[in-house]
Protein backbone atom coordinates (compact mmCIF):
# COMPACT_ATOMS: atom_id res chain seq x y z
CA UNK A 1 0.00 0.00 0.00
CA UNK A 2 1.34 3.17 -0.78
CA UNK A 3 1.74 6.04 1.98
CA UNK A 4 -1.32 7.05 2.98
CA UNK A 5 -0.97 9.79 5.11
CA UNK A 6 0.97 11.45 2.04
CA UNK A 7 4.42 13.46 1.59
CA UNK A 8 5.63 16.09 3.26
CA UNK A 9 4.95 19.33 2.42
CA UNK A 10 7.19 21.11 0.76
CA UNK A 11 9.87 23.69 2.35
CA UNK A 12 7.73 26.75 0.51
CA UNK A 13 4.29 25.44 2.17
CA UNK A 14 5.63 24.35 5.30
CA UNK A 15 7.12 27.78 5.56
CA UNK A 16 3.80 29.42 4.50
CA UNK A 17 2.18 27.45 7.31
CA UNK A 18 4.08 28.54 9.96
CA UNK A 19 4.52 32.24 9.28
CA UNK A 20 0.98 32.71 8.81
CA UNK A 21 0.13 30.74 12.36
CA UNK A 22 2.75 32.23 13.94
CA UNK A 23 1.91 35.72 12.71
CA UNK A 24 -1.83 35.52 13.69
CA UNK A 25 -1.30 34.20 16.91
CA UNK A 26 1.53 37.44 17.33
CA UNK A 27 -1.02 39.86 15.54
CA UNK A 28 -3.72 38.71 17.99
CA UNK A 29 -2.09 38.79 20.34
CA UNK A 30 -0.26 42.35 19.82
CA UNK A 31 -3.53 43.76 19.14
CA UNK A 32 -5.65 42.70 22.20
CA UNK A 33 -2.09 44.37 23.87
CA UNK A 34 -2.43 47.61 22.34
CA UNK A 35 -6.18 47.49 23.56
CA UNK A 36 -5.51 46.56 27.07
CA UNK A 37 -5.63 49.98 28.38
CA UNK A 38 -7.74 52.87 27.58
CA UNK A 39 -5.95 56.56 26.93
CA UNK A 40 -8.85 58.50 28.69
CA UNK A 41 -7.22 58.77 32.18
CA UNK A 42 -9.84 59.83 34.83
CA UNK A 43 -9.01 63.26 36.12
CA UNK A 44 -8.52 65.27 39.86
CA UNK A 45 -12.07 64.24 40.83
CA UNK A 46 -12.40 61.41 39.03
CA UNK A 47 -14.42 61.88 36.02
CA UNK A 48 -13.29 60.18 33.44
CA UNK A 49 -13.62 61.65 29.02
CA UNK A 50 -16.20 59.40 27.76
CA UNK A 51 -16.08 58.12 23.75
CA UNK A 52 -18.03 60.58 23.16
CA UNK A 53 -20.93 58.61 21.72
CA UNK A 54 -24.12 59.13 22.96
CA UNK A 55 -27.98 57.98 22.47
CA UNK A 56 -30.53 59.04 24.40
CA UNK A 57 -28.43 60.90 27.16
CA UNK A 58 -26.29 57.54 27.84
CA UNK A 59 -22.76 58.23 27.17
CA UNK A 60 -20.37 55.45 26.16
CA UNK A 61 -17.12 54.86 28.70
CA UNK A 62 -13.66 53.93 27.25
CA UNK A 63 -12.85 51.78 29.71
CA UNK A 64 -10.11 48.76 29.37
CA UNK A 65 -10.90 44.87 28.97
CA UNK A 66 -11.53 43.24 32.37
CA UNK A 67 -8.29 41.90 33.84
CA UNK A 68 -9.65 38.40 34.04
CA UNK A 69 -10.60 38.21 30.50
CA UNK A 70 -7.29 39.51 29.56
CA UNK A 71 -5.44 37.28 31.49
CA UNK A 72 -7.74 34.51 29.79
CA UNK A 73 -6.74 35.21 26.39
CA UNK A 74 -3.31 35.38 27.48
CA UNK A 75 -3.65 32.12 28.56
CA UNK A 76 -5.22 30.83 25.26
CA UNK A 77 -1.86 32.24 23.80
CA UNK A 78 0.34 30.35 25.64
CA UNK A 79 -1.81 27.54 25.51
CA UNK A 80 -1.36 27.75 21.27
CA UNK A 81 2.00 27.80 21.36
CA UNK A 82 2.41 24.52 24.07
CA UNK A 83 0.27 23.06 21.70
CA UNK A 84 2.44 23.79 18.57
CA UNK A 85 5.35 22.72 19.91
CA UNK A 86 4.19 19.29 21.34
CA UNK A 87 1.93 18.59 18.21
CA UNK A 88 2.40 18.28 14.60
CA UNK A 89 1.05 21.96 13.86
CA UNK A 90 4.05 23.86 12.43
CA UNK A 91 4.29 22.99 8.12
CA UNK A 92 6.84 19.59 8.63
CA UNK A 93 7.45 19.97 12.53
CA UNK A 94 6.36 16.84 13.90
CA UNK A 95 6.41 18.11 17.15
CA UNK A 96 8.32 16.88 20.10
CA UNK A 97 6.12 14.49 21.14
CA UNK A 98 5.68 12.82 18.07
CA UNK A 99 2.02 11.84 17.78
CA UNK A 100 0.32 11.15 14.48
CA UNK A 101 -3.33 10.04 14.19
CA UNK A 102 -1.94 7.26 12.57
CA UNK A 103 0.08 5.94 14.72
CA UNK A 104 -3.10 6.94 17.53
CA UNK A 105 -5.02 4.33 15.59
CA UNK A 106 -2.46 1.24 15.40
CA UNK A 107 -2.03 2.17 19.44
CA UNK A 108 -5.49 1.57 19.72
CA UNK A 109 -5.66 -1.22 17.91
CA UNK A 110 -2.58 -2.95 19.22
CA UNK A 111 -4.30 -2.37 22.48
CA UNK A 112 -7.79 -4.26 21.35
CA UNK A 113 -5.54 -7.14 19.77
CA UNK A 114 -3.63 -7.86 22.42
CA UNK A 115 -6.63 -8.51 24.30
CA UNK A 116 -8.83 -10.30 22.03
CA UNK A 117 -6.61 -12.18 20.29
CA UNK A 118 -5.94 -14.98 22.58
CA UNK A 119 -9.77 -15.59 23.02
CA UNK A 120 -10.11 -16.16 19.39
CA UNK A 121 -7.02 -17.88 18.93
CA UNK A 122 -8.33 -20.31 21.48
CA UNK A 123 -11.89 -20.66 20.17
CA UNK A 124 -10.13 -21.21 16.86
CA UNK A 125 -8.59 -24.67 18.11
CA UNK A 126 -11.37 -26.35 19.63
CA UNK A 127 -13.32 -28.30 16.77
CA UNK A 128 -16.80 -26.46 15.33
CA UNK A 129 -19.03 -29.44 16.48
CA UNK A 130 -17.90 -29.23 20.08
CA UNK A 131 -17.55 -25.08 20.20
CA UNK A 132 -20.84 -24.64 19.08
CA UNK A 133 -22.01 -26.52 22.32
CA UNK A 134 -19.92 -23.98 24.40
CA UNK A 135 -22.18 -21.58 25.58
CA UNK A 136 -19.66 -18.78 26.47
CA UNK A 137 -18.31 -18.79 22.83
CA UNK A 138 -21.77 -18.61 21.63
CA UNK A 139 -22.76 -15.60 23.20
CA UNK A 140 -19.54 -14.13 21.60
CA UNK A 141 -20.69 -15.65 18.56
CA UNK A 142 -24.28 -14.57 18.55
CA UNK A 143 -22.75 -10.79 18.65
CA UNK A 144 -20.56 -11.37 15.95
CA UNK A 145 -23.49 -12.95 13.91
CA UNK A 146 -25.75 -10.34 14.59
CA UNK A 147 -24.35 -6.98 13.66
CA UNK A 148 -22.95 -8.98 10.63
CA UNK A 149 -25.41 -11.46 9.30
CA UNK A 150 -28.72 -10.88 10.49
CA UNK A 151 -28.85 -8.01 8.15
CA UNK A 152 -29.55 -10.72 5.63
CA UNK A 153 -30.43 -13.86 7.48
CA UNK A 154 -32.26 -12.10 9.91
CA UNK A 155 -31.54 -11.95 13.41
CA UNK A 156 -33.63 -15.59 14.26
CA UNK A 157 -31.55 -16.53 11.31
CA UNK A 158 -34.65 -17.90 9.85
CA UNK A 159 -33.66 -15.77 6.79
CA UNK A 160 -36.61 -14.57 4.77
CA UNK A 161 -37.98 -13.73 0.58
CA UNK A 162 -34.26 -14.42 -1.35
CA UNK A 163 -32.11 -15.15 2.00
CA UNK A 164 -31.36 -18.91 3.24
CA UNK A 165 -33.20 -19.94 6.88
CA UNK A 166 -30.29 -21.05 8.36
CA UNK A 167 -32.32 -22.61 10.76
CA UNK A 168 -33.68 -25.65 9.39
CA UNK A 169 -32.19 -28.91 7.79
CA UNK A 170 -31.89 -27.77 3.93
CA UNK A 171 -28.99 -26.47 2.77
CA UNK A 172 -27.90 -24.93 -0.42
CA UNK A 173 -24.21 -25.64 -0.45
CA UNK A 174 -24.08 -27.97 2.81
CA UNK A 175 -24.34 -27.94 6.53
CA UNK A 176 -20.81 -29.91 7.70
CA UNK A 177 -18.50 -27.48 9.04
CA UNK A 178 -16.42 -27.19 6.11
CA UNK A 179 -18.95 -26.48 3.92
CA UNK A 180 -20.69 -23.55 6.55
CA UNK A 181 -16.56 -22.53 6.93
CA UNK A 182 -16.35 -22.26 2.30
CA UNK A 183 -19.90 -20.55 2.69
CA UNK A 184 -18.40 -17.93 4.97
CA UNK A 185 -14.37 -17.34 3.84
CA UNK A 186 -15.45 -17.51 0.17
CA UNK A 187 -18.47 -16.00 -0.35
CA UNK A 188 -21.11 -17.97 -2.93
CA UNK A 189 -22.50 -17.48 -5.67
CA UNK A 190 -25.68 -19.11 -6.74
CA UNK A 191 -26.72 -18.98 -10.90
CA UNK A 192 -30.09 -20.15 -11.95
CA UNK A 193 -29.81 -19.42 -15.69
CA UNK A 194 -33.36 -17.77 -17.37
CA UNK A 195 -34.89 -20.74 -19.19
CA UNK A 196 -37.18 -18.02 -20.90
CA UNK A 197 -36.59 -19.65 -24.41
CA UNK A 198 -38.09 -22.90 -23.64
CA UNK A 199 -41.07 -21.03 -24.05
CA UNK A 200 -44.34 -20.60 -21.94
CA UNK A 201 -45.75 -24.17 -22.49
CA UNK A 202 -42.87 -25.90 -21.83
CA UNK A 203 -41.97 -23.29 -18.64
CA UNK A 204 -45.73 -24.47 -17.17
CA UNK A 205 -44.85 -28.36 -17.97
CA UNK A 206 -41.39 -28.24 -16.05
CA UNK A 207 -43.47 -26.09 -13.38
CA UNK A 208 -46.24 -28.74 -12.59
CA UNK A 209 -43.19 -31.45 -12.43
CA UNK A 210 -41.34 -29.01 -9.67
CA UNK A 211 -45.34 -29.35 -8.26
CA UNK A 212 -45.25 -32.52 -8.35
CA UNK A 213 -41.61 -33.47 -6.91
CA UNK A 214 -42.61 -31.90 -3.69
CA UNK A 215 -45.74 -33.49 -4.03
CA UNK A 216 -48.06 -30.05 -4.18
CA UNK A 217 -51.16 -29.75 -6.18
CA UNK A 218 -50.65 -30.18 -9.58
CA UNK A 219 -51.78 -31.12 -13.19
CA UNK A 220 -50.71 -34.49 -13.34
CA UNK A 221 -51.10 -34.70 -17.74
CA UNK A 222 -48.33 -31.25 -17.77
CA UNK A 223 -46.58 -32.45 -14.90
CA UNK A 224 -45.51 -35.84 -17.12
CA UNK A 225 -44.92 -33.39 -20.32
CA UNK A 226 -42.46 -31.55 -18.10
CA UNK A 227 -40.41 -34.28 -16.38
CA UNK A 228 -39.31 -34.76 -20.26
CA UNK A 229 -37.89 -31.28 -20.19
CA UNK A 230 -36.86 -31.65 -16.63
CA UNK A 231 -34.47 -34.73 -17.78
CA UNK A 232 -32.87 -32.63 -20.46
CA UNK A 233 -32.46 -29.31 -19.20
CA UNK A 234 -33.09 -29.01 -14.76
CA UNK A 235 -31.41 -32.41 -14.09
CA UNK A 236 -28.11 -31.98 -14.81
CA UNK A 237 -27.78 -29.55 -11.68
CA UNK A 238 -30.78 -30.59 -9.70
CA UNK A 239 -30.52 -34.06 -10.45
CA UNK A 240 -32.57 -36.62 -11.82
CA UNK A 241 -34.43 -37.08 -8.62
CA UNK A 242 -34.79 -33.18 -7.97
CA UNK A 243 -32.75 -33.62 -4.98
CA UNK A 244 -30.39 -30.98 -6.44
CA UNK A 245 -26.79 -30.44 -5.85
CA UNK A 246 -24.52 -29.04 -2.98
CA UNK A 247 -21.83 -28.83 -4.96
CA UNK A 248 -23.68 -25.87 -7.30
CA UNK A 249 -25.84 -25.03 -5.11
CA UNK A 250 -28.78 -26.37 -7.02
CA UNK A 251 -31.69 -26.53 -4.34
CA UNK A 252 -33.06 -29.76 -3.24
CA UNK A 253 -36.48 -29.50 -5.34
CA UNK A 254 -38.77 -32.51 -3.29
CA UNK A 255 -38.52 -31.03 0.33
CA UNK A 256 -41.20 -27.87 -0.55
CA UNK A 257 -38.55 -25.29 0.85
CA UNK A 258 -39.13 -22.46 -1.73
CA UNK A 259 -36.38 -19.85 -1.35
CA UNK A 260 -37.52 -17.31 -3.55
CA UNK A 261 -41.33 -17.68 -2.54
CA UNK A 262 -42.49 -14.31 -2.04
CA UNK A 263 -44.80 -13.30 1.15
CA UNK A 264 -48.26 -14.32 -0.93
CA UNK A 265 -46.69 -15.68 -4.02
CA UNK A 266 -47.88 -18.78 -4.71
CA UNK A 267 -45.19 -21.57 -4.88
CA UNK A 268 -46.58 -22.46 -8.53
CA UNK A 269 -45.84 -18.31 -9.53
CA UNK A 270 -42.26 -18.22 -7.54
CA UNK A 271 -40.90 -21.61 -9.93
CA UNK A 272 -42.24 -19.61 -12.85
CA UNK A 273 -41.18 -16.56 -12.06
CA UNK A 274 -37.61 -18.32 -11.55
CA UNK A 275 -38.10 -19.80 -14.59
CA UNK A 276 -38.33 -17.03 -16.53
CA UNK A 277 -36.13 -14.75 -15.33
CA UNK A 278 -33.61 -17.26 -13.47
CA UNK A 279 -31.84 -16.19 -10.00
CA UNK A 280 -28.73 -15.08 -8.88
CA UNK A 281 -28.03 -15.37 -5.01
CA UNK A 282 -25.05 -14.32 -4.04
CA UNK A 283 -23.47 -14.48 -0.52
CA UNK A 284 -20.40 -12.07 -0.07
CA UNK A 285 -17.29 -13.32 1.53
CA UNK A 286 -16.61 -12.60 5.14
CA UNK A 287 -13.41 -13.57 5.80
CA UNK A 288 -11.95 -10.08 5.28
CA UNK A 289 -14.51 -8.10 6.69
CA UNK A 290 -14.46 -10.22 10.13
CA UNK A 291 -11.30 -11.99 9.80
CA UNK A 292 -10.76 -16.00 10.04
CA UNK A 293 -10.63 -16.59 13.84
CA UNK A 294 -14.22 -14.48 13.96
CA UNK A 295 -15.46 -16.40 11.30
CA UNK A 296 -14.64 -19.86 12.58
CA UNK A 297 -17.23 -18.51 15.82
CA UNK A 298 -19.44 -17.54 13.24
CA UNK A 299 -19.89 -20.99 11.79
CA UNK A 300 -20.28 -22.53 14.79
CA UNK A 301 -22.94 -20.52 15.61
CA UNK A 302 -24.43 -21.67 12.39
CA UNK A 303 -24.20 -24.86 13.03
CA UNK A 304 -25.53 -24.48 16.68
CA UNK A 305 -29.12 -23.85 15.17
CA UNK A 306 -29.75 -27.23 14.51
CA UNK A 307 -29.92 -27.78 18.14
CA UNK A 308 -31.94 -24.81 19.45
CA UNK A 309 -35.55 -25.04 19.80
CA UNK B 1 -8.61 56.59 17.84
CA UNK B 2 -8.33 54.65 14.72
CA UNK B 3 -10.89 52.25 15.54
CA UNK B 4 -13.32 54.88 14.48
CA UNK B 5 -12.38 54.80 10.53
CA UNK B 6 -12.75 51.34 10.74
CA UNK B 7 -16.16 51.65 12.55
CA UNK B 8 -17.35 54.00 10.31
CA UNK B 9 -16.40 52.71 7.01
CA UNK B 10 -18.54 49.18 6.73
CA UNK B 11 -16.76 48.67 3.22
CA UNK B 12 -13.26 48.67 4.84
CA UNK B 13 -14.22 46.42 8.07
CA UNK B 14 -15.83 43.74 5.82
CA UNK B 15 -12.23 43.86 3.62
CA UNK B 16 -10.63 43.43 7.27
CA UNK B 17 -13.10 40.60 8.45
CA UNK B 18 -12.17 38.70 5.19
CA UNK B 19 -9.03 39.08 5.54
CA UNK B 20 -9.17 37.98 8.98
CA UNK B 21 -10.97 35.19 8.46
CA UNK B 22 -8.91 33.81 5.40
CA UNK B 23 -5.91 33.32 7.70
CA UNK B 24 -7.36 29.56 8.33
CA UNK B 25 -7.76 29.00 5.53
CA UNK B 26 -4.60 30.13 4.03
CA UNK B 27 -2.62 27.79 6.57
CA UNK B 28 -5.16 25.10 6.25
CA UNK B 29 -6.50 24.78 3.14
CA UNK B 30 -4.63 25.85 0.56
CA UNK B 31 -0.95 24.01 1.00
CA UNK B 32 -3.64 20.76 0.34
CA UNK B 33 -3.99 21.93 -3.14
CA UNK B 34 -0.39 21.17 -4.04
CA UNK B 35 -0.41 17.95 -1.99
CA UNK B 36 0.15 14.46 -4.00
CA UNK B 37 -1.99 13.10 -0.79
CA UNK B 38 -4.62 14.85 -1.87
CA UNK B 39 -4.27 15.31 -5.60
CA UNK B 40 -3.32 12.11 -6.42
CA UNK B 41 -5.38 9.27 -6.46
CA UNK B 42 -4.24 6.04 -4.74
CA UNK B 43 -3.82 2.88 -6.76
CA UNK B 44 -6.18 1.28 -8.63
CA UNK B 45 -8.98 4.35 -8.42
CA UNK B 46 -10.49 4.40 -11.99
CA UNK B 47 -13.38 6.98 -12.54
CA UNK B 48 -16.91 5.60 -12.32
CA UNK B 49 -18.37 3.87 -15.00
CA UNK B 50 -21.44 6.13 -17.18
CA UNK B 51 -24.11 3.90 -14.90
CA UNK B 52 -21.90 4.09 -11.27
CA UNK B 53 -22.33 8.04 -12.45
CA UNK B 54 -25.54 8.47 -12.83
CA UNK B 55 -26.16 6.15 -9.47
CA UNK B 56 -24.24 8.73 -7.79
CA UNK B 57 -26.74 11.41 -9.55
CA UNK B 58 -29.46 8.95 -7.53
CA UNK B 59 -27.72 9.30 -4.62
CA UNK B 60 -27.01 12.57 -4.08
CA UNK B 61 -31.01 13.58 -5.85
CA UNK B 62 -32.51 11.49 -3.01
CA UNK B 63 -30.07 12.98 -0.35
CA UNK B 64 -28.78 9.89 1.20
CA UNK B 65 -25.95 12.48 1.49
CA UNK B 66 -27.77 13.99 4.41
CA UNK B 67 -28.37 10.58 6.93
CA UNK B 68 -25.03 8.67 5.35
CA UNK B 69 -21.27 9.62 5.64
CA UNK B 70 -18.87 8.56 3.23
CA UNK B 71 -15.68 9.14 5.60
CA UNK B 72 -14.60 6.51 8.20
CA UNK B 73 -12.12 8.29 10.25
CA UNK B 74 -9.25 6.15 12.07
CA UNK B 75 -10.72 5.13 15.72
CA UNK B 76 -10.71 1.46 15.72
CA UNK B 77 -14.29 1.22 17.07
CA UNK B 78 -14.81 2.83 13.34
CA UNK B 79 -12.21 0.48 11.49
CA UNK B 80 -13.95 -2.53 13.14
CA UNK B 81 -17.50 -1.91 12.06
CA UNK B 82 -16.62 -0.35 8.76
CA UNK B 83 -12.82 -1.23 7.76
CA UNK B 84 -9.80 0.68 6.43
CA UNK B 85 -9.87 4.28 7.52
CA UNK B 86 -10.63 6.47 3.93
CA UNK B 87 -7.93 8.31 2.69
CA UNK B 88 -7.70 11.18 0.78
CA UNK B 89 -6.55 10.16 -2.61
CA UNK B 90 -9.25 7.78 -2.94
CA UNK B 91 -11.94 11.02 -3.37
CA UNK B 92 -10.03 12.81 -6.06
CA UNK B 93 -12.68 11.77 -9.10
CA UNK B 94 -15.06 13.18 -6.76
CA UNK B 95 -16.82 16.53 -7.76
CA UNK B 96 -18.10 17.47 -5.30
CA UNK B 97 -17.12 15.24 -1.95
CA UNK B 98 -20.22 13.13 -0.83
CA UNK B 99 -18.33 12.62 2.74
CA UNK B 100 -21.02 13.79 4.40
CA UNK B 101 -21.38 14.87 8.29
CA UNK B 102 -24.42 13.54 9.75
CA UNK B 103 -24.88 9.77 10.73
CA UNK B 104 -28.66 8.75 11.40
CA UNK B 105 -27.71 5.47 9.30
CA UNK B 106 -24.53 3.99 8.84
CA UNK B 107 -21.09 5.29 6.97
CA UNK B 108 -21.24 3.80 3.47
CA UNK B 109 -17.15 4.76 2.58
CA UNK B 110 -16.69 0.75 2.07
CA UNK B 111 -20.45 -0.48 1.66
CA UNK B 112 -19.02 -2.06 -1.93
CA UNK B 113 -19.52 -5.86 -2.08
CA UNK B 114 -21.10 -6.14 1.48
CA UNK B 115 -24.10 -6.92 0.90
CA UNK B 116 -25.51 -8.54 -2.18
CA UNK B 117 -27.45 -6.64 -5.22
CA UNK B 118 -30.64 -8.64 -4.81
CA UNK B 119 -30.28 -7.13 -0.93
CA UNK B 120 -30.07 -3.82 -1.67
CA UNK B 121 -33.23 -3.80 -3.99
CA UNK B 122 -35.30 -5.22 -1.19
CA UNK B 123 -33.66 -3.06 0.89
CA UNK B 124 -34.60 0.19 -1.35
CA UNK B 125 -37.82 -1.23 -1.97
CA UNK B 126 -38.71 -0.99 1.93
CA UNK B 127 -35.84 -1.33 4.36
CA UNK B 128 -38.08 -3.02 7.00
CA UNK B 129 -38.14 -6.08 4.58
CA UNK B 130 -34.86 -7.04 5.92
CA UNK B 131 -33.68 -4.72 8.57
CA UNK B 132 -37.11 -4.56 10.64
CA UNK B 133 -36.07 -1.68 13.11
CA UNK B 134 -34.71 0.61 10.16
CA UNK B 135 -36.19 4.17 9.81
CA UNK B 136 -34.83 4.39 6.29
CA UNK B 137 -37.34 6.31 3.85
CA UNK B 138 -38.18 3.58 1.13
CA UNK B 139 -37.58 4.22 -2.42
CA UNK B 140 -40.17 2.24 -4.53
CA UNK B 141 -39.98 4.68 -6.97
CA UNK B 142 -36.45 3.84 -7.91
CA UNK B 143 -37.87 1.01 -9.68
CA UNK B 144 -40.14 2.24 -11.65
CA UNK B 145 -38.12 5.22 -13.12
CA UNK B 146 -35.38 4.47 -15.78
CA UNK B 147 -32.59 6.56 -17.61
CA UNK B 148 -32.48 7.75 -20.71
CA UNK B 149 -28.95 8.52 -20.41
CA UNK B 150 -29.07 12.03 -22.63
CA UNK B 151 -27.24 13.91 -20.11
CA UNK B 152 -24.57 11.39 -18.92
CA UNK B 153 -21.86 12.30 -21.60
CA UNK B 154 -21.97 15.83 -21.14
CA UNK B 155 -21.43 15.11 -17.03
CA UNK B 156 -18.51 12.97 -18.35
CA UNK B 157 -17.26 16.03 -20.47
CA UNK B 158 -17.57 18.26 -17.43
CA UNK B 159 -15.84 16.00 -15.35
CA UNK B 160 -12.94 15.46 -17.60
CA UNK B 161 -12.48 19.16 -17.63
CA UNK B 162 -12.24 19.17 -14.13
CA UNK B 163 -9.64 16.05 -13.87
CA UNK B 164 -11.01 13.17 -14.54
CA UNK B 165 -9.69 10.86 -16.72
CA UNK B 166 -12.72 9.66 -18.87
CA UNK B 167 -11.60 8.48 -22.46
CA UNK B 168 -13.59 9.77 -25.69
CA UNK B 169 -14.36 6.13 -26.13
CA UNK B 170 -16.20 5.94 -22.63
CA UNK B 171 -17.92 9.23 -23.23
CA UNK B 172 -19.39 7.93 -26.65
CA UNK B 173 -20.95 4.91 -25.04
CA UNK B 174 -22.08 6.18 -21.94
CA UNK B 175 -25.70 7.18 -23.61
CA UNK B 176 -25.90 3.27 -24.74
CA UNK B 177 -25.17 1.94 -21.58
CA UNK B 178 -27.33 3.81 -19.00
CA UNK B 179 -30.09 4.25 -21.20
CA UNK B 180 -33.55 1.72 -20.51
CA UNK B 181 -31.94 0.88 -17.08
CA UNK B 182 -34.06 1.35 -13.64
CA UNK B 183 -32.49 4.02 -11.50
CA UNK B 184 -32.17 1.08 -8.99
CA UNK B 185 -29.77 -0.51 -11.09
CA UNK B 186 -27.52 2.27 -11.35
CA UNK B 187 -27.60 3.06 -7.66
CA UNK B 188 -26.81 -0.20 -6.70
CA UNK B 189 -24.03 -0.04 -9.54
CA UNK B 190 -22.69 2.87 -7.62
CA UNK B 191 -22.91 1.40 -3.98
CA UNK B 192 -21.12 -1.36 -5.11
CA UNK B 193 -17.61 0.16 -5.88
CA UNK B 194 -17.74 2.14 -3.01
CA UNK B 195 -14.30 2.14 -1.34
CA UNK B 196 -13.40 -1.18 -3.21
CA UNK B 197 -10.15 -0.10 -4.16
CA UNK B 198 -8.21 -0.11 -0.84
CA UNK B 199 -7.53 -3.71 -0.21
CA UNK B 200 -7.05 -5.21 3.40
CA UNK B 201 -10.00 -3.48 4.97
CA UNK B 202 -8.27 -5.68 8.44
Amino acid sequence: MNNLWGDSLSGFWSAWIIVITLGSIGFAFWLLYANRKTDKTPDAEGNVETTGHAADGIEEYDNPLPRWWFQLYVGTVIFSLGYLVLYPGLGNFAGVLGWTQEGQWEEEVARAEERFTPIFAQYQEIPIPELARDAEAMQVAERIYLNNCAVCHGSNAQGGYGFPNLTDDDWLYGGEPEQILTSLIRGRNGLMPSWQQLGEQNIENVTQHVLALSDLEHDAERAERGAATFASVCAACHMPDGTGNQALGAPNLTNDIWLYQAPGQSVADSVRQTLRNGRNGHMPAQAAYIGEERVHLVAAYVYSLRFRD
Amino acid sequence: MKHEIVEKNVGLLAVLILVVISFGGLAEVVPLFFQKQTTEPVDGLRPLSALELEGRDIYRREGCVGCHSQMIRPFRAETERYGHYSVAGESVYDHNFLWGSKRTGPDLARVGGRYSDDWHRAHMYNPRDVVPESIMPAYPWLFERTLDGSDTPRKMEVLRTLGVPYSDEEIANATREVRGQQEITALIAYLQQLGTVLEGTR
